[in-house]
């Protein structure tokens, strides 16, 4: 695995000299990042060391002070309809799942191709039920998002991710709320994604899944990239004294 | 006590059909413009949101009294050509009432996470379909119950109107003293009148909160 990526050549996702605040708080500091078509990165690191506020600057649900950030070879535009354009790319699973609570599983996978992307209903239902066939919940297809147990509405909202084709999937601690016997189910979702080429930065301190589906792991502490390298490297011997600090006391329970 | 009702039925009728004109045409314009501006609210352009913020404070801290003289008689000094009273009444009420509406609105909305409305734009969807998509069908629930409170306020208040010359149910008692009918009877048939308008009210909104209650 190279060092990817500074300035050589601009890959799918191009962060450059990208700080952001808030307020007195420097939370992203001059990141560089790029990732290339079908990229698995990793993002790890301590609490507050601005993994959320990276991957939210990308699709734009934060903005950012300076630095440039390009998707597709194009800049992220500012506002309004080009800003929806751009996020209709860019897939984002949240943490805390985010299913459109006052509408069906079906109607969560379906509602963005048919508003959108302009879709036709029968052929946005028809992928639909293929995304959640997918990911192992077609049968709760007319249910509502409060019926379904964590993992199942996690793995819902991967589908309705996918339901855009997506260039890149962007996944914040997809795992963190759910209950342990959950997380598997999920990350198997996350790692069949990934043997397709899906394009993903996932922050999760699930080292199984960074093991076993990512190309790189990105280490953030304090809002900086302190190191990145192919898991295998990363995990066996980190070379930041930080990132074995954080590895020390991660890998200890 | 009945005599003074059907004595004086014409009066009572074209009164409270006044009412009931001004409470409808102002309820529906008031609910249109309460909501743009409770959008404006929480819309991402400041300046939209600064125009929002002045309204509200400007027209929730006037008198209503104040909002009329100020349409009736200011106006007039002005030489700006008035519609007709029951047409400056119905502003008058609507810039007054869009207001509280506004604020039902954006307090409904501030009721759904925020997650929700992340998750909507992070599938593509613009600040118009977030909106009437994703959060407002949410928020109606929370909206209905203070919104009713705003609507019988509104009611009530068209009664203002009578005192500038718009001859809805608030200009009954004038009228009655005039034929020397009973004043004290003349008043209770009025809140009659008021109390059967409501009630339609408030079976609408059994209905709304019956409807929202299952999602
Ligand atoms: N909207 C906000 N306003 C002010 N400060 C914020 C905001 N969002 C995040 N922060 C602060 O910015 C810093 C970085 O936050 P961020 O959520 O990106 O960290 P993180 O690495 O994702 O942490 P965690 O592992 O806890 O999720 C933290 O100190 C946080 O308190
Ligand atoms: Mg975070």
């Amino acid at each position: 695995m190279s060092d990817s990526g500074t300035l050589t050549q601009t890959g799918l996702v191009a962060l450059t000299g990208v700080n952001k605040h808030f307020g007195e708080l420097h939370v992203l500091k001059d990141i560089n990042l790029s990732i290339a078509k079908g990229e698995v990165v990793v993002v790890i690191g301590p609490s507050g060391s601005g993994k959320s506020t990276l991957c939210r600057a990308i699709n734009r649900l934060e903005t950012i002070d300076s630095g440039t950030i390009e998707l597709d070879g194009q800049p992220l535009p500012s506002e309004g309809k080009s800003l929806a354009t751009l996020r209709a790319d860019v897939g984002m699973v949240f943490q805390s799942f985010n299913l459109f609570a006052h509408k069906t599983i079906l109607q969560n996978v379906t509602l963005g191709p048919l508003k959108v992307r302009k879709m036709d209903a029968k052929q946005a239902e028809k992928r639909a039920l293929e995304l959640l066939e997918r990911v192992g919940v077609a049968s709760q297809a007319s249910k509502y998002p409060a019926q379904l147990s964590g993992g199942q509405q996690q793995r819902v909202a991967i589908a309705r991710a996918l339901a855009m084709d997506p260039k890149v999937i962007l996944f914040d601690e997809p795992t963190s709320a759910l209950d342990p016997e959950m997380i598997q189910e999920v990350l198997e979702v996350m790692i069949d994604l990934a043997k397709q080429q899906m394009t993903m930065v996932v922050v999760t301190h699930e080292m199984g899944f960074a093991r076993s589906a990512a190309n790189r792991v990105v280490f953030m502490a304090d809002g900086e990239i302190v190191e990145q390298a192919d898991p295998e490297s990363f995990f066996t011997n980190p070379t930041s004294r930080r990132a074995q600090d954080f590895l020390g006391k991660i890998l200890k329970h | 006590m009945l005599s003074v009702l059907t004595d004086n039925w014409d009066l009572f009728r074209d009164g409270f059909w006044l009412t009931i004109r001004l409470f409808l045409v102002s309820a529906v314009l008031s609910m249109v413009l309460g909501t743009v501006l409770g959008a404006f609210r929480v819309s991402p352009v400041p300046a939209l949101r600064a125009v929002g913020t002045g309204y509200v404070n400007t027209f929730r801290n006037t008198p209503l009294t104040l909002v009329f003289a100020f349409l009736f008689f200011g106006a007039a000094k002005m030489d700006l050509a008035l519609p007709s009273p029951y047409w400056t009444a119905v502003g008058a009420l609507t810039i007054y009432t869009s207001a509280f509406v506004c604020e039902v609105v954006r307090s409904g909305i501030n009721t759904i996470s925020p997650g929700q409305s992340e998750a909507a734009r992070a599938v593509g969807m613009t600040f118009f379909q977030v909106l009437t998509l994703i959060v407002l069908p949410q928020a109606f629930r929370a909206i209905v119950p203070p919104l009713s409170s705003v609507f019988i306020a509104l009611l009530k208040n068209t009664t203002i109107a009578a005192g500038f010359s718009v001859v809805e149910a608030g200009s009954i008692p004038a009228a009655m003293s005039e034929r020397s009918e009973n004043q004290l009877l003349t008043l209770i048939w009025i809140a009659i009148g008021f109390l059967i308008l409501i009630v339609p009210l408030m079976f609408l909104q059994r209905w709304a909160e019956r409807r929202t209650a299952v999602a």
